[in-house]
């Protein structure tokens, strides 16, 4: 098995602005890896590599062990942006039929899936109001419903709690786990550090550089912290993970 | 089935948008029967000066809805020139002499025809006066809204299309959407061909509209297949939609968007045909046959003023199908920015 995601020596420049350097990464079996880092350190930049959106300038990414970007492979990955990325003239129901089609699934399946995963980020009841009447956090589960739609056995999810009350919120990571536990790897950036405790392993990046991948619990044992927090400020010396 | 996921969500996102529906529908509408109006106003009563004819004729004519004078020739012809009357009739050996002020087109065929109905009224077809007709200004030749009308019926089609695609695709863009498009398995070509499918039928939908408008409503000369001139239109839209998206993508905003209307679009009319292409200069005449616009001009001219069939549009049709092939074309290429297969 050539793992789930393996990013090797990735570097990513915008001009003479270097975002990425020389990153590396592994997802080897079903789990939950949470990226964590401060604003523009360059998380982004690695999940959109990932989901096969954006090329590095130098190095390489696959998935199944395969080169991204590939249209096969896209089909077995969901992923959410940062932005929610939503037609807001249509209705929510309107929004998953069409990222149903496009990922081929047929009319019974589609119902089906849409009342799932409607239920999943409890937005049954509003599956016909316009999108542009949704409040931000609702935009955001729908955003995470699309995701999951096609039942991908990758999801790649860009900061996918902003915006979402504690409780909703606990909710959706128990039904991470579950996902988890039923073989879907999930890579996930955050900037919660209740979040990052709840992650399988984690990857800290700062200035573009992993400076630390581990579990929550061996990376506080090795920093001799209490909290992510601290072992974060352990490894990257200056900074914060807010 | 991903197409059809693209052409159904952009239809559905057409009927949520009543504005720009209403927009792309109606205001064609408007602004035709505007420039009917202001070209072809049937309420015109022009001015004539009659010198010297016979009572029952004057008498005839002043039925006829007109403002008669009756003042000596010299004065009349001074008044001509100075613009107060719009023609004088005068008559020799039998023969009605008319000159016309003859500087605008719609008012030349408006006096003609009154006084023509005058004297069909007047006499029997084989006694009738010859007549003879001489324009102080211009010539019967001048261009009148039969003569550019073809010109806007196609220059609509191009010009809501454009900016209406152009702007849909910019927001997929902006929004994020496209790039969300991007992340699911749906391939670049797919996309294109998805806008110009679900733009074609609402196209399809609005040239036909337009184009009945112009011929059964405002009586617009039509001398040759309706069906034609649907293709033509239709035909033109494709290559609006397409160059429209292409174009968006150099735009960051809606207001840059409409920063290509007087860049793209409006020279397009300086070379359609509605000026006369000899008298342009040869450092710039060059750019029609570069634009769509002098292609479908020509097409629906020949069409709806000359009566032409397939033989006769054949090499504009062809035309406007390479301008949409190879804006397509360049559109997929383009979202390679996106995504690089
Ligand atoms: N298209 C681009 N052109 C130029 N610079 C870019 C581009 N995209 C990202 N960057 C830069 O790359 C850096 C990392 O951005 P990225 O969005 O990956 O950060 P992030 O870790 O996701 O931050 P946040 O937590 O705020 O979302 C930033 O300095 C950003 O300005
Ligand atoms: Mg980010």
């Amino acid at each position: 098995m050539e793992g789930i995601v393996a990013v090797q020596n990735v570097s990513k420049h915008f001009g003479d602005h270097v975002v990425l350097n020389d990153l590396s990464l592994t997802m080897g079996r079903p789990e939950i890896f949470g990226l964590l880092g401060p604003s523009g350190s360059g998380k982004t930049t690695l999940v959109k590599m990932i989901a096969g959106i954006d090329a590095p300038s130098s190095g390489t990414v696959s998935v199944f062990g395969e080169g991204m970007p590939n249209l096969k492979l896209m089909g077995q990955i969901g992923y959410m942006a940062q932005a929610d990325a939503l037609y807001e003239e249509l209705t929510a129901k309107e929004n998953l039929e069409f990222f149903a089609s496009l990922y081929g699934l047929n009319q019974a399946k589609r119902q089906k899936r849409i009342v799932e995963v409607m239920e999943m980020v409890s937005l049954k009841s509003d599956l016909k109001k316009m999108v542009k009447d949704y409040s931000g956090g609702m935009k955001r589960r729908l955003s995470l419903a699309i995701a999951l739609l096609h039942e991908p056995k990758l999801l790649i999810l860009d900061e996918p709690t902003v915006g979402i009350d504690p409780v909703l919120r606990k909710a959706i990571w128990d039904k991470f786990e579950s996902l988890r536990d039923n073989g879907t790897a999930i890579l996930v950036t955050t900037h919660v550090m209740d979040e990052a405790e709840r992650c399988d392993r984690l990857g800290l990046i700062r200035d573009g550089e992993m400076i630390a991948t581990g579990e929550p619990g061996q990376l506080k044992r090795e920093t001799n912290s209490s909290t992510i927090e601290e072992a974060f400020l352990f490894y990257g010396g200056a900074g914060h993970a807010n | 089935m991903r197409i059809r996921a693209i052409v159904i969500r952009i239809l559905q996102q057409f009927f949520r948008d009543k504005r720009t529906l209403a927009l792309m529908l109606l205001a064609p509408l408007l602004i035709l029967t505007m420039l009917w109006l202001v070209f072809n106003g049937k309420d015109y009563k022009p001015s004539i000066a009659a010198i010297d004819l016979p009572s029952s004729f004057i008498a005839k004519l002043n039925e006829n809805d007109v403002k008669l004078k009756t003042l000596p020739y010299k004065d009349a012809m001074v008044e001509l020139k100075e613009g107060k009357l719009d023609a004088v009739i005068s008559h020799s050996n039998r023969e009605l002499q008319i000159k016309l002020e003859g500087s605008d087109p719609t008012v030349n065929k408006e006096t003609i025809n009154k006084i023509q109905e005058t004297m069909k009224e007047l006499s029997p077809e084989k006694t009738q006066a010859k007549l003879s007709i001489s324009y102080l200004y211009g010539s019967k030749d001048m261009s009148s809204f039969d003569n550019f009308g073809p010109v806007l019926l196609g220059f609509f089609a191009f010009f809501f299309v454009f900016l209406i695609a152009g702007v849909a695709f910019l927001r997929e863009r902006t929004r994020g959407t496209l790039e969300r498009l991007m992340a699911s398995p749906l391939k670049r070509w797919e996309i294109v061909i998805g806008y110009v499918i679900g733009f074609g039928v609402f196209t399809t939908f609005q040239s036909a509209i337009i184009a009945s408008y112009a011929i059964y409503v405002l009586d617009m000369l039509m001398n040759g297949s309706f069906i034609y001139v649907l293709i033509i239109t239709l035909l033109l839209s494709l290559t609006a939609l397409t160059l429209g998206t292409l174009l968006s993508s150099f735009a960051n905003n809606e207001l840059q968007m409409m920063q290509f209307i007087p860049l793209v679009v409006v020279p397009q009319i300086f070379f359609s045909g509605l000026f006369n292409l000899e008298t342009i200069s040869p450092w710039v005449r060059w750019i029609g046959p570069l634009t769509p616009l002098y292609y479908a001009a020509d097409a629906l001219r020949d069409v709806m003023i000359r009566g032409k069939g397939w033989s006769g549009i054949a090499t504009d049709i062809c035309m406007l199908i390479g301008f949409s092939l190879l804006f397509m074309l360049l559109n997929v290429v383009a979202l390679k920015k996106h995504r690089r297969i």
